[in-house]
């Protein structure tokens, strides 16, 4: 087990993926992304292809959608926080790297793992890292004051409703993550 | 008919501001309900049965205390198996919490935090598939970072497939997810939207 790290992960299932020969076009259709074919997690959902499909459209949309709404940079942090708030350390690791891409801040990601998410942050990023671990608790504590802290930092509604889409979503992905399999150290 | 669970369950009413703003990520909005499609009303209910489905759902909603979407599945449940309901609501009770928490090993010891673990109260009410996906579901809705191979090992001694434990993986998952943005857009909508 690796502590919270920027570094290219591997990632191990537990359970048996399919193997590239079993893949039929309907599991194809479900992986949606041909580069997904070779991952071991990817081939593992594809045990249930139904839902690996649609929830491969929601993440791409979440996450990739360009039409306005919170900039791709910020959509990665709400993911990293949510993945460091659960413990994901193979999600964090891999947004961590597109948030610190993306907005050029790689310092202050990498704060986000090393310290947690109660690190130092300047005040949008501080109100985007609380609402997604406000709304990563279970029972969710995401309130109006949270909102407010977004409006504030400059958000509007479609940026508000990104930050909680990418947040969510990593309600759903880290469980995945974290029950399937584990992370390695050398990257497959 | 519902045609979009999360806009029923978040109260978004169609051509409101909300209905526009969720159109702006057209798949993403298409596809969540999709998800919940696929997982509970699938064209076939392969290793996982409707029953299994829709008692898992009801306990995992219930342990995030939302009390709308808990009572949205569990009159679901109520309906196919009135029976098991009084069960379920029994195990919520009884496996309350507050998450994420769990115990790290080796580098990340200092950072953790104990907590319950739940085991069915009642194991002879659900039956031994479903009490051990409850305690499965459990695990992943608090404290997924101590979930291990031995979760799984105990799945399958409960008769659990390879397949039907992605499948059950994928339904509690997706849960936390649906549940969370019905959270986020419930806010937004009740504030009023303003952009």
């Amino acid at each position: 087990m690796t502590g919270f790290t920027t570094d290219r992960l591997g990632w191990r299932p537990w359970l048996a993926p399919l193997t590239e020969e079993e893949l039929t076009d309907a599991h194809h259709e479900a992986l949606v992304d041909r580069a997904r074919a070779t991952s071991p997690y990817f081939l593992l959902l594809a045990r249930d292809p139904g839902i690996l499909h649609a929830r491969t459209k929601t993440d791409q949309d979440i996450f990739y959608n360009p039409d306005g709404g919170l900039p791709r940079a910020e959509r990665e942090l709400a993911a990293t926080a949510t993945s460091r708030h659960n413990g994901c350390v193979f999600c964090a690791s891999v947004h961590a790297r597109f948030a610190g891409h993306h907005s050029k801040r790689p310092g202050d990601v990498r704060r986000l793992l090393d310290e947690g998410v109660s690190a130092r942050q300047d005040d949008r990023w501080r109100a985007v890292i609380d609402a997604a671990v406000a709304l990563a608790d279970t029972p969710s504590r995401l309130g109006p004051e949270h909102i407010a802290a977004l409006r504030a930092a400059g958000l509007d509604d479609l940026a508000i409703s990104d930050a909680v889409h990418a947040g969510a979503f990593f309600g759903w992905a880290n469980r995945l993550m974290l029950s399937l399999g584990e992370p390695t150290l050398e990257d497959r | 008919m519902i045609t979009d669970v999360i806009d029923h369950l978040a109260g978004i009413a169609p051509g409101s501001s909300l209905d526009r703003l969720r159109d702006r990520r057209p798949d993403a909005r298409e596809h969540a309900q999709r998800s919940y499609d696929v997982l509970f009303t699938p064209d076939d209910e392969g290793e996982v049965t409707l029953v299994e489905r829709d008692a898992v759902a009801a306990f995992v909603t219930g342990l995030h205390q939302d009390l709308t979407v808990a009572r949205f599945y569990a009159d679901r449940l109520a309906e196919l198996s009135p029976g098991l309901l009084k069960a379920v609501e029994y195990e919520v009770e009884a496996g309350r919490a507050t998450g994420p928490y769990g115990v790290y090993a080796g580098v990340l010891a200092a950072e953790s935090e104990e907590g319950p673990r739940y085991r069915a109260s009642d194991p002879a009410a659900l039956g031994v598939r479903l009490a051990a996906a409850f305690e499965h579901a459990h695990l992943l809705v608090f404290r997924p970072r101590e979930a291990g191979r031995d979760a799984l090992a105990a799945l399958r001694r409960a008769g659990w497939s390879e397949t039907g434990i992605v499948t059950l993986s994928q339904l509690v998952a997706f849960l936390s997810f649906q549940v969370r943005v019905i959270t986020g857009l419930r806010l937004l909508n009740q504030e009023g939207v303003t952009a």
